[in-house]
């Protein structure tokens, strides 16, 4: 996989685009009425205008953005102690720590990943593996895209009309997972897609000419050598999950458990929906309690997908052919 | 002929070849799991939502009226203006920020950055797009508020200008990187073609590279909306709140995603208010299952032109 | 007993490949007899490597390409084994770039043989320094047999695949110029090796050498812009034996 984004939205513009190739050249009415000289020292001067534009823009898109992160830093860091994120939060929010809430979000992830991974890969295996260019193909391809395309509430809709009521696990792990797990289930396809289809042909070729089934060569050759490829997908797909809140915040993820979750067809609390609750429903919370719940998931999400880009180019860097 | 002949030599139906039709029988489950979740959820949304529609919804009344009184008593209202008036000024004020600040940035990695600099912004603007949405909400409730108040002079920071911000930062790294592509995507040989004539690579830019990535770009711009119009957790937070018809930036305003994310909590099961919520989530669902099919279709057309 | 030389291995029944609009093949119809190295000359495009693909069936997995006709195997038509796989793993083949797969020198050889479901590692052992022995690789690798096949030199990697292909013990034994990314050392041996092979196998060997199939063919089939144009006895072929004028014009090296 090269150092991209591995994003399902992305991939729907994936394929090439492109127009007619429009001639180049200086425009000629223009040419006409300039010496070559002015003219050349003209185009270099819209040249760095331009490129100076373009560098100001990304200059001015990621300060705001990182002034925005040491701010979080410097205003939740207060918050963290081993109290925060070992004790539940007690007197009504205002003291105590997150840990409910942590353990929450571990079991949706986990239990999303078990139902969203399996699923994902398989799909990613039919699409590289299986799929011919047809117009079942095509459905999938935008079945895929508008999965990831359906705002998060209308997710929650579906998980709160599906899971909870119609399949009747009730509020619990199991519905927010399921949820989750269909809404995120777009970035492990894509990724895994995108992983297998870097397996050269003439691997899978040889492997049939010497007998092996397509399940064989699946198996032996293709997945083994994209398991890192697949993690680094799994890797960023966790990072989506563990923000999510729409979701989970009628699916299975409430303000408060006295207990934490003994199994899946429990409520739990979750990470993303106790910064929501702490920040604008629960009166008097000490103000660097939501910071640091804000800067313990922003950093948990940055620091997923640091390990995935980190993976993405160790794996640049070792190549098996 | 010395070759011991094993089972796998004759021409019968072993093991291996049963293994390869279940694994085929269950990849395929897999395959078109995403077409059987689209209509699921499409399903499960208008179970609950459509008849709504049909029996008790006053359509011309919800396009035209602002008044959205779901749980009024005898008679509740169920007009959408204001709401739909929330979304599209809060995705427009967004895409007024995001449209050039992605075009930019995408242009600068795609064709003037190199080496060390091109990789760091790209891992930067990955890193952005990856920021939870109930984080951005928090930063506008806490952070952008309160700066909005001071530098305007304004009672109150929790208004579409705020929400578009936000918006408009979370929607810039993803339309970053789907531009991106769009340029990438443009071969080589147009730009050396170009270079060949004496073209500046501004020039090269703005006659070869722009035209022909146009439409991957306009989908970059759709996806963009898509992704504003369906954003939820940031919008509930930043914006607001307030049923009303925004006449300017400093207003505040409620969208249609944030009134099902506020109001679906308190609304028991099978009442008109819930199902009133569901019919929003149709209304969500088909304008981004539009959106994300023009993309689609443009992103498609773009490579056939190529081609 | 009846002479082996004289059954029919392969038979090609009006055979034609097509991907789309284009012909790669056109009503081709020859017998490859058991135990001969039969070779195809003819320069590129003339629809070789299509031939070599229908054989294995392999077009089922080649996207748009579209066989007509009809090839027998041992008196049955490839296209009603209803075990594909089964009917592969008793053809060997060795493309014109070598693959070596992604996993050990040790793993590429032994892999047929497991899929066969031979699973003793004395047995396997064996296997894989036959099959090495054979194919000139295993004095250069017999000390790093868990080093990665896929990252061995051209020439070695080349090998193995006919290490690999061997470990099959195929009835027939597929090359497709399989000395494109062979240097002429090792060519030579692995002639000399296809020479014993004959022994035990049918070999077809696609070749752009004319040389090759002098040296090593029985019988010769020349192949021209996607038709057969004559097959015939090596020697009579190389001695200007030909029906038709072409061949000698390409043997001789006027063209192609």
């Amino acid at each position: 996989m090269k150092n991209q984004t591995v994003d399902p939205r992305r991939a729907a513009a994936a394929p090439r685009s492109g127009g007619e190739g429009a001639a180049a050249g200086a425009s000629s009415n223009e040419a006409a009425r300039f010496t070559a000289t002015s003219l050349d020292q003209r185009n270099a001067r819209t040249e760095r205008g331009f490129h100076t534009l373009f560098l100001a823009m990304s200059i001015v898109l990621i300060l705001p953005v990182l002034a925005i992160l040491s701010l979080l830093i410097t205003k939740g860091a207060p918050a963290f102690s081993w109290e925060f994120f070992t004790e539940p939060p007690r007197a009504q929010f205002t003291e105590g720590g997150i840990f409910p809430a942590l353990v929450g979000t571990l079991w949706l992830v986990i239990v999303a990943l078990l139902a969203s991974v399996p699923l994902g890969v398989a799909a990613a295996i039919y699409l590289s593996e299986y799929a011919k260019d047809n117009a079942l193909t095509r459905l999938i391809n935008l079945a895929i895209i508008n999965l990831a395309g359906v705002p998060s509430i209308v997710h929650a809709l579906f998980g709160l009309g599906a899971f909870v009521l119609f399949f009747d696990f009730g509020t619990s792990i199991l519905a927010a997972s399921l949820t989750l797990a269909i809404m995120t289930l777009p970035v492990v396809i894509v990724s895994t897609r995108e992983t297998l289809q870097a397996v050269p042909q003439s691997f899978r070729m040889a492997c049939w000419s010497l007998g092996a089934t397509r399940w064989q060569t699946i198996r032996k050759v293709v997945l083994p050598n994209s398991i890192s490829g697949i993690l680094t997908g799994v890797i960023l797909e966790v990072s989506r999950t563990v923000g999510e809140t729409a979701p989970v915040m009628f699916t299975g993820a409430v303000l408060f458990t006295p207990f934490l979750p003994q199994g899946v067809l429990d409520e739990t609390m979750a990470m993303s929906l106790h910064l929501y609750m702490i920040a604008t429903v629960i009166p008097d919370v000490p103000p660097e309690v939501p910071y640091g719940v804000a800067l313990s998931l922003i950093l948990m999400v940055l620091i997923l997908n640091s390990a995935s880009i980190g993976f993405r180019v160790y794996l640049r860097g070792k190549k098996k052919w | 002929m010395s070759a011991p002949q094993s089972d796998r030599l004759d021409d019968r139906i072993d093991a291996a070849w049963i293994w390869d039709r279940i694994a085929r029988a269950v990849i395929f489950i897999g395959g078109i799991s995403a077409i059987v979740f689209v209509v699921a959820i499409f399903v499960f949304v208008a179970k609950e939502g459509l008849a709504f529609i049909f029996e008790k919804l006053d359509l011309g009344f919800f396009f035209t009226s602002p008044e959205w009184r779901p749980a009024q008593e005898p008679k509740p209202e169920f007009g959408g203006l204001a709401l739909i008036a929330g979304t599209a000024s809060v995705t427009g004020l967004a895409m007024l920020i995001a449209v050039p600040f992605s075009l930019g940035v995408a242009i600068y990695i795609g064709e003037f950055a190199t080496g060390k600099v091109r990789e760091t912004l790209k891992i930067l603007v990955e890193l952005l797009a990856a920021i939870p949405s109930v984080v951005w909400g928090f930063i506008g409730l806490t952070i952008l508020n309160p700066l909005i108040i001071d530098v305007f002079d304004v009672p109150v920071g929790l208004t579409v200008l705020n929400a578009g911000i936000i918006l408009g930062l979370m929607a810039a790294p993803i339309m970053t990187t789907i531009a991106e592509d769009a340029l990438k995507a443009v071969p080589d040989t147009y730009r050396e073609a170009a270079e060949a004539m004496g073209a500046t690579r501004w020039q090269v830019i703005r006659q070869v590279v722009l035209p022909s990535a146009s439409k991957g770009l306009v989908a970059a711009i759709l996806l963009g909306v898509g992704r504003g119009f369906g954003e939820t957790m940031a919008v509930l937070m930043a914006s607001g709140h307030s049923i009303n018809i925004p006449t300017s930036p400093f207003d505040s305003a409620r969208a249609l995603t944030a009134t099902i994310a506020a109001e679906l909590g308190d609304t028991a099961k099978g009442s008109d208010h819930y199902k009133a919520l569901f019919s929003l989530g149709i209304l969500l669902f088909l304008v981004t299952f539009v959106i994300n099919l023009l993309a689609d279709v443009l992103v498609r057309k773009g490579a056939s032109d190529r081609s | 007993m009846v002479s082996t030389a004289s059954r029919i291995k392969l038979s090609v029944k009006d055979l034609s490949i097509r991907y789309g609009s284009t012909v790669a093949l056109e009503g081709a119809s020859f017998d490859v007899r058991d135990n001969e190295i039969f070779g195809i000359i003819g320069p590129a495009n003339s629809g070789k490597t299509s031939f070599i693909r229908a054989i294995n069936r392999m077009d089922e997995m080649t996207p748009g390409m579209e066989v007509r006709g009809d090839i027998e195997f041992n008196g049955k038509s490839v296209t009603d084994w209803r075990n594909l796989y089964a009917l592969r793993s008793r053809i060997g083949v060795v493309f014109p770039l070598p693959v070596g797969l992604p996993m050990s020198i040790y793993e590429n050889v032994a892999f047929a043989a497991k899929l066969r479901g031979v699973k003793g590692k004395a047995d396997l052992d064996e296997v894989v320094e036959r099959c090495l022995t054979r194919a000139a690789l295993w004095d250069e690798v017999k000390d790093r047999l868990d080093s990665l096949g896929s990252l061995l030199s051209g020439g070695q990697q080349q090998r193995l695949t006919i290490a690999r292909a061997l470990s099959q013990e195929p009835e027939l034994l597929l090359l497709d110029e399989f000395s494109i990314a062979v240097d002429p050392v090792t060519t030579m041996r692995i002639e000399e090796v296809l020479k014993e092979l004959k022994q035990e196998m049918t070999i077809v060997l696609v070749t752009n050498l004319t040389q090759q199939a002098q040296r090593l063919a029985d019988r010769t089939a020349f192949f021209l812009e996607g038709k057969v144009v004559e097959v015939g006895d090596t020697r009579a072929l190389f001695k200007g034996q030909t029906k038709d004028p072409r061949t000698t014009h390409y043997i001789e090296g006027r063209f192609g």
